[in-house]
């Protein structure tokens, strides 16, 4: 404890004989707390406005403009991700594989491929959601339904998950590979059974937070999946219009009578998001962790 | 046989891989011709510089110089406001940031940047909007509220990619100025930042492109008036805005207005992303 | 006349103890080397005397190192001591600026803002680390243009920018040619009129050439330490002899 004091006198000492440095150390505190004080309150807002009105009425079956139910957007929106990640996760994973394990670093095609996937990952959501009115909804003429919605919002998330599942596969160490070869394996052997189970969690942890920025899309989603707050059922059930939690949300605020239940949605929609968060978080460390063990 | 599964498998993976190159070509492909069309119809000048946008005049009007302005105004004050608190942020948790608080710390921008942009948005009207009107009078619904905001949501972007180029720089240059006798904030800002510019450059230019294409929380509290930026507290519609407020109701001309409008975006933002890549690589 | 001080001191990183009770004086206006094999705690006893080591988590010292009499590990600027006591690393490292800006940074961070003294401050510097005429109209142009050898006479002209005392050098030429080696040497052998030299070197033809006194280490201990010819023709330890006749390290 003394110690502690007499470093806290040196600190201040050697501060008041540098000013420059204690103002620029406050400067970084200060921008830090204030990232941080901003977080807290709008989440802390939000669910302490929101958890009073999460009733059982919210939770419906089926929505009407009394319950004002989340349930259908609710369920669209797993479907939704569910869908769009089995359309994602195969190509974007295997476009990875080609670009690690399949060319060499000069490659050119390698780079183009690259390039087109980091344009694709800067444009804004609303272009994707007029490319997708315009290409699925119209040209193909799906309509405003399920299916548009899980297309266009596929190729959205395609750089995410190219990109997450590219570096898991770079970080599984050569000397597996090597190990592999060694033994005889070929490549395919040695790319199914070995590198991409390695890279497992790195992977998932793309997927997950792929489902989470599908969860919260709201502009790609209105002109291509549309505002229809039912579950999507029948035959055609691809082809009904489904409206998606993050725009039933959007839907109650701007209609101004359902405050209550715009805040409760908001308060679920960030339970959901911490949940995948955390929950991509977690295997993102495990990797960490994991390979660490094996390299003793 | 095993060749001939190798070969398939590998097929089918190259396939994959250029799936990503022909969405972009489809991309491109239909924002473009469905757009220049339209601009072509009404005048790349009238569209671009035209002040008026009033589809339902007769004779209508389709200039979106407003939205340009709105988006330009609002995009500015997000960086003003969200750049430099980003850029600290980042020198605190590359530098100055004990261990333990790191655990959190970390954690916590990622939240901020998975919050969906209706909740963001919905924030911004319940509490944004009533605080401006409370204290600094109109009606809340400002450019001034929409760059707070967008400011906000442009932090995670800023702060993990300048937390990258710190981070990156050799601690070489950091022992280097330590040994010469300066002190450790001197030190992190007058020889370790200077080296990781261009990759800070780059992180802002990355915020300013999520700024522009921002589209759910910006509606919900810029007011939407389609019409030229007239003050700081009254209320703007940006390019993103103007596509999605009024696509639900547009027909003919006024549809393939809407869809230049996103033609002119999807521009715009190939610009930014080359911008950054270049920056990028200049780090490397 | 002795210049710094270290009595009894004990190393540790975590629970590992790096230095075993050092006790030794290094005398002003002289070059002193240290030798040893690769781990022995040369590098971390020069890192102790301009406290170099508080930047590595984890490690605590016991004992005292004294600068003309005052200890350093006891209530002092630590800046000024690392303005006293100079460094020069084993990897050229110029800053990412212009050669003139490298020169000037230490001086303009203890506070000399008049652009007429810093720029006789950068030619003497650059003067005394023999590199003046190489580079003198191109002092606004970047220091990373510059060759090996040359980078690593900028950052001794930076280090001398500051006037320090001493000099502590972590094998300044293992990373440089031949040639380059050479011309550092003789640099270092006329600095040490003017400065007190610790060099730690790999190299023991090096501490032969250029030292007065040679410190050799092994496993954190201090084996022996006397005038280098004496050292390098009649060690007194075991170990020291089978060190410099290569049976090890």
């Amino acid at each position: 404890m003394e110690r502690r004091l007499g470093r806290i006198k040196a600190k201040i000492k050697r501060y008041r004989k540098n000013p420059l440095s204690l103002v620029l150390f406050i400067l970084v505190t200060a921008s830090a707390c204030i990232t941080f004080a901003v977080l807290l309150f709008i989440i802390g807002f939000i669910l302490y406005n929101g958890i009073p009105h999460i009733t059982a009425d919210l939770f419906a079956w089926e929505y009407s403009s009394e319950n004002a139910s989340l349930m259908p957007a609710l369920i669209n929106t797993i479907i939704m991700v569910f869908l769009s990640l089995i359309l994602t996760v195969p190509t974007g994973v295997f476009a990875a594989v080609y670009l690690t394990e399949y060319t060499k670093k000069q490659s050119k095609l390698a780079a183009i491929i690259r390039i087109t996937s980091e344009t694709l990952s800067g444009i804004p959501s609303i272009v994707y959601g007029l490319f997708g009115f315009l290409f699925f909804v119209t040209t193909l003429k799906w309509g405003i339904s399920l299916i548009s919605g899980v297309f266009t919002v596929s190729v959205m998330v395609l750089p995410l998950i190219m990109r997450t599942s590219e570096e898991a596969l770079r970080a599984v160490p050569e000397s597996y590979r090597e190990g592999s070869f060694g033994l005889g394996a070929g490549k395919l052997r040695t790319v199914l059974s070995i590198v991409i189970p390695a890279a497992f969690p790195g992977i998932l942890s793309g997927i997950i937070l792929a489902a989470g920025r599908i969860v919260g899309e709201t502009a790609v989603l209105i002109y291509t999946s549309g505002t229809v707050a039912k579950i999507p059922s029948g035959r055609d059930f691809m082809f009904d219009s489904a409206r998606t939690l993050s725009l039933h949300m959007y839907v109650l605020s701007s209609e101004g009578l359902y405050t209550k239940q715009a805040y409760a949605t908001g308060a679920v929609l960030l339970f959901i998001v911490l949940a995948i968060n955390r929950t991509s978080g977690f295997l993102a460390k495990r990797i960490m962790k994991g390979n660490k063990g094996w390299r003793k | 046989m095993k060749k001939q599964i190798e070969r398939i498998f590998e097929n089918v993976i190259f396939l994959a891989a250029c799936t990503s190159v022909l969405c972009v070509i489809l991309i491109c492909l239909f924002l473009f011709s469905s757009g220049i069309p339209a601009i072509g119809k009404i005048g790349l000048k009238d569209f671009l510089s035209g002040t008026e946008w009033n589809p339902g005049d007769i004779p209508p009007s389709y200039g979106i110089l407003p939205m340009i302005l709105g988006s330009f105004f609002v995009t500015a004050g997000a960086i003003v406001i969200g750049a430099p608190v980003g850029v600290l942020t980042a020198v605190y948790l590359a530098k100055f940031c004990p261990e333990r608080i790191l655990k959190w710390l970390k954690p916590a921008i990622d939240l901020l940047a998975g919050i969906p942009s209706v909740v963001y948005g919905f924030f911004g009207v319940i509490a944004l909007v009533p605080a401006i009107r409370n204290f600094l009078g109109g009606n809340g619904y400002s450019i001034l509220t929409a760059s707070i905001l967008l400011g906000i949501m442009i932090l995670p972007t800023v702060i993990n990619v300048s937390t990258e180029a710190i981070n990156a720089v050799p601690e070489s240059y950091y022992q280097g100025s330590i040994a010469l006798g300066a002190s450790h904030e001197r030190s992190v800002f007058f020889a370790v930042l200077p080296a990781a510019k261009s990759g800070i450059l780059a992180s802002v230019v990355l915020g300013t492109g999520r700024a522009v294409g921002e589209t759910m929380a910006v509606i919900m509290v810029s007011g939407n008036q389609a019409r030229m930026p007239s003050g700081l507290l009254k209320g703007i519609r940006t390019l993103t805005a103007n596509i999605v407020i009024e696509m639900g109701y547009a027909a003919d001309m006024h549809r393939e207005a809407l869809f230049a409008t996103g033609t002119v975006l999807f521009v715009f933002i190939l610009i930014v992303n080359l911008l950054f890549l270049l920056l990028k690589r200049r780090t490397e | 006349m002795e210049k710094i001080t270290i009595e009894n001191l004990n190393l540790f990183y975590g629970k590992f103890q790096a230095l075993h009770n050092i006790n030794m004086t290094i005398q002003s206006n002289e070059i002193t080397a240290f030798i040893g094999p690769s781990g022995c705690g040369k590098t971390t006893l020069l890192k102790t005397m301009n406290r170099m080591n508080d930047l590595v988590p984890g490690c605590s010292l016991s004992g005292r190192v004294l600068l003309d009499g005052d200890n350093i590990y006891g209530d002092i600027d630590v800046n000024m001591l690392r303005k006293r006591v100079g460094m020069v690393f084993q990897k050229p490292n110029p800053f990412p600026m212009s050669i003139y800006d490298n020169i000037a940074y230490g001086p303009r961070t203890h506070g000399i803002k008049s652009k007429a003294l810093l720029d006789e401050i950068v030619e003497f510097s650059l003067r005394k680390a023999a590199v003046w005429d190489e580079v003198r109209d191109r002092l606004k142009k970047s220091a990373l243009g510059l060759s090996g050898g040359q980078q690593q006479r900028i950052c001794i002209a930076r280090a001398l920018a500051v006037n320090p005392e001493v000099l502590l050098m972590d094998e300044p030429t293992s990373a440089l040619d031949p040639v380059s080696t050479s011309k550092i040497e003789d640099l270092i052998v006329d600095l040490s009129k003017n400065y007190t030299i610790v060099l730690v070197t790999h190299n023991m033809q090096q501490a032969l050439r250029i030292s007065d006194r040679t410190a050799f280490f092994l496993n954190g201990r201090l084996i022996e330490y006397s005038d280098t010819e004496k050292l390098f023709s009649m060690p007194k330890d075991k170990r020291t002899e089978d060190y410099i006749t290569g049976r090890f390290g």
